[in-house]
């Protein structure tokens, strides 16, 4: 057994960390909340430079062919940042949709533009309050019909992948009058969401059937990375702030109050850590055990996220409840990572449905 | 990463399947059978016996002092094969391998390790642990048992005190055991480190009426009992650095638990929600179930981040309260939610109901969990200031000769 990562894999998250410690500071997310930027694009592009975007996409289609695990790790490094950037929409969905369910024609056509970082996917599968992934749209006719809303990243997106009736694919192209784009107030500044409106839009049917439930189980390890990598972040700022921080006369991180609040933070991140690694793992080398594997690293990213962006704030204070401090970027953050590809509740039974025996038969 | 074995680890654990399985069911104790606590130590001792002369006994031990010098990941393979059967162990024979061994060899002297260290893997000695007294455990440092040079020149101790929570110390052979010899010093400073006969004249052991109804811990009483100084482990004063060397292998030890979350949701829908489904399909108990089986995956493989760790030959330290602090929470949890699901029927159970008595134990058992081996708020304190480095607890005892605590 070597259940650790590779040499390799910590040096690519060190580079990732690097990368978005010298470009995406706090100051800089502030910047873009202020100017009502859509993304950091200067970001995106130096991502695609050091290959981060073709991580996992096929080498004949312009990536590197690595794995989850790889993945991970730069899912992790970008939820420590916060970064204001698509990963999620356009390579952890997006790309992987297409790869997935893709004819060959579409994969040669959009693969390797979404690896260089010459176009942006997005993933539309949600259709208002209700369920997580539904299937109102329509594709009839290689035409496109209905609304998906909310659609992370979906101002910048050149192209969809729209959850369709029948439970299948339909790639669109979003530069066309048959679509509306109108964004939405979003909780998380860093990440605008979108409704998008078809009517009668020209799109494709992707050929792969039956390829939701492997994407989004996939997409859930990714999100427990990066759930892990935002939960580090603010359990090491709220460690810091406590160790500067005097109070009646010593560091208020030398309080009980504070130092079990932590200790447990850490430890619902380490255990949240663990079951992403094992699903990864899963992902490139036991398809069988993905699912139990993905649901369990969801929950625990979940909530280890949960944990850590809410104490963090109460930690700090006063002072966590101002715009200079960086509290509040993971504190609007964590609700967004907590309710996208499915909540709670969706993935709790995602979990219970995938153990062997009785137990896994209800609901 | 890889979570199958290696070459190396699949052959070892060839080896260990098959010689298991040649010797193993003869040990194996009788399914559901309650049995006098004599014969369940009896048959700890047989298997102990057997492991010996298969050379599977002290599986980390060096090889030139009895043990098979096997690696920390050996030793977790043969732990998963061996825990393939339902074998009698036990603190009885663990308490010797796991707590004994470990300071024997450490801190004993040559004359001690011929004397006690094959006895002990081959179960002929078996061992309990004299630590906690009734003003002692989270701070095992403030300890009150106290020993003094008796006076008649022969440089024997004389002891004097009261031990708790020391587990079959009715039915082992011998004890391990800390006690203050000197009250001038500050306190972690004034303890010697001592092995002592379980049938020397004045110990007496009594036990204890636990919340289970078991009584598988004792209180143990020191009443004038001789120790001769060949039986003092490490020197003078040195009694502290001992207990670290014991403790360290509770807590690795103590990583180790399974709680299985799975006969719990067998459990719930087993059971009627009155609608004509199971508290199965009840969300709120759908949500924590899940909740607890995420934090279960969880622990079952950060313990194998761990085991990596130490198969490496680095020290997890403090990562390894991790598990216990998420495991003992995580267990009491789960079965004081079973005890919900079939409403005052969990509380007293008809007649044909075989399953809730099972819940019932661990529910009042996984207080032990929380409290032993590091309770909670310890392990919380060690995980801040080791992991995350957050400052020591204030200590208002430091420096502070033992005689003038307030207490």
């Amino acid at each position: 057994m070597n259940f650790d990562l590779s040499d390799e894999q910590k040096m690519l998250g060190e580079q990732a960390r690097a990368l978005l410690a010298d470009l995406s500071p706090f100051d800089r997310l502030r910047g873009l909340i202020d100017s009502g930027a859509e993304w950091d694009e200067p970001l995106w592009r130096a991502l695609a430079e050091m290959g981060f975007l073709g991580a996992a996409i096929p080498e004949d289609h312009g990536g590197l062919g690595l794995g989850a695990l790889d993945l991970g790790v730069i899912m992790e490094a970008l939820g420590g940042a916060n970064a204001a950037v698509p990963f999620m929409s356009s390579i952890i969905l997006g790309a992987e949709a297409i790869r997935l369910a893709g004819s060959e024609a579409q994969k040669a056509a959009w693969l390797p533009k979404l690896a260089s970082g010459d176009a942006i996917a997005t993933f539309a599968y949600a259709e208002g309050p209700g369920s997580a992934f539904a299937t109102g749209a329509t594709l009839d006719g290689g035409q496109l019909s209905g609304s998906k809303l909310p659609v992370a990243d979906g101002g910048i997106a050149d192209i969809a992948v729209v959850l369709v009736a029948g439970g299948g694919f339909a790639l669109v192209e979003l530069n066309q009058p048959g679509v509306t784009r109108t964004r939405l107030d979003s909780f998380d500044q860093l990440r605008p969401h979108y409704r998008l409106d078809f009517a009668d839009a020209a799109a494709e049917a992707m050929p792969g059937a039956g390829k939701l439930d492997r994407l989004i189980d996939q997409a859930a390890v990714q999100a427990a990375f990066e759930a892990v990598g935002a939960a580090e972040a603010c359990l090491h700022m709220a460690r810091d702030y406590a160790m500067d921080r005097q109070i009646f006369g010593r560091p208020l991180g030398g309080f009980q109050a504070i130092k079990h609040k932590l200790a447990d933070i850490a430890v619902a991140t380490e255990l949240a850590r663990s079951n992403a690694y094992y699903g990864g793992w899963a992902a490139e080398s036991s398809p069988d055990d993905l699912p139990a594997a993905a649901a369990a690293a969801r929950l625990s990213g979940i909530k280890c996220f949960e944990m850590a962006a809410r104490e963090n704030l109460q930690v700090h204070g006063g002072i966590g409840y101002t715009f200079e401090a960086n509290c509040h970027f993971y504190y609007r953050r964590e609700r967004l990572l907590a309710v996208h590809l499915g909540n709670r509740g969706f993935w709790a039974d995602r979990l219970l449905n995938a153990q062997p025996g009785a137990q896994g038969k209800a609901a | 990463m890889d979570f199958n074995d290696s070459a190396e680890e699949a052959a070892f654990r060839a080896e260990a399947r098959a010689w298991l399985a040649a010797h193993a069911p003869a040990h194996e104790l009788p399914v559901g059978a309650k049995m006098p606590d004599t014969e369940e130590a009896d048959r700890g001792r047989a298997w102990m016996r057997e492991l010996y002369a298969g050379g599977w006994s002290g599986l980390t031990f060096p090889k030139e002092l009895g043990g098979r010098g096997a690696s920390g990941i050996e030793a977790v393979i043969f732990a998963e094969e061996e825990g393939k059967y339902p074998l009698p162990k036990g603190p009885f024979t663990s308490i010797g391998t796991g707590m004994a061994l470990p300071v024997i060899a450490k801190h004993g002297t040559a004359e001690q390790k011929a004397r006690f260290i094959e006895a002990t893997l081959k179960g002929d000695i078996t061992w309990c642990q004299l630590f906690s007294e009734p003003a002692a455990g989270s701070d095992l440092a403030g300890l009150r048992t106290k020993a003094s040079r008796a006076d008649d020149g022969s440089g024997d101790w004389i002891v004097n005190g009261q031990k708790v929570w020391s587990s079959w110390a009715h039915l082992t052979d011998w004890g391990i055991l800390v006690v203050r010899t000197d009250p001038t010093v500050p306190k972690h400073k004034g303890l010697t480190f001592f092995v002592v006969d379980m049938k020397t004249p004045g110990i007496e052991t009594r036990p204890i009426r636990q919340i289970s109804g078991a009584s598988e811990f004792n209180e143990t009483f020191l009443t004038d009992v001789r120790i001769p100084d060949a039986n003092r482990l490490g020197a003078e004063g040195e009694g502290w650095a001992c207990c670290m060397t014991v403790l360290m292998g509770e807590r690795l030890g103590s990583g180790a638990h399974r709680s299985g979350i799975e006969p719990l949701l067998d459990y719930a829908a087993a059971t009627s929600d009155g609608h004509g489904g199971t508290m199965l399909d009840d969300r709120a108990v759908r949500l924590q179930f899940a909740d607890a089986l995420a934090d279960e995956q969880g622990e079952r493989f950060f313990q194998a981040r761990l085991r990596t760790m130490v198969s490496r030959g680095e020290n997890p330290g403090a990562l390894a309260g991790m598990v216990k602090l998420a495991y003992a929470g995580r267990y009491q949890r789960t079965n004081g939610l079973a005890l919900e699901l079939r409403g005052l029927s969990g509380i007293a159970p008809d007649m044909d109901d075989t399953a809730t008595g099972d819940v019932q134990y661990d529910y009042i058992y996984s207080t032990v969990m929380r409290i032993a081996g590091g309770a909670d708020e310890v392990l919380r304190n060690q995980i801040a200031e080791r992991v995350l480095g957050l400052p020591g607890e204030m200590r208002m005892d430091k420096d502070v000769p033992f005689e003038a605590l307030k207490g």
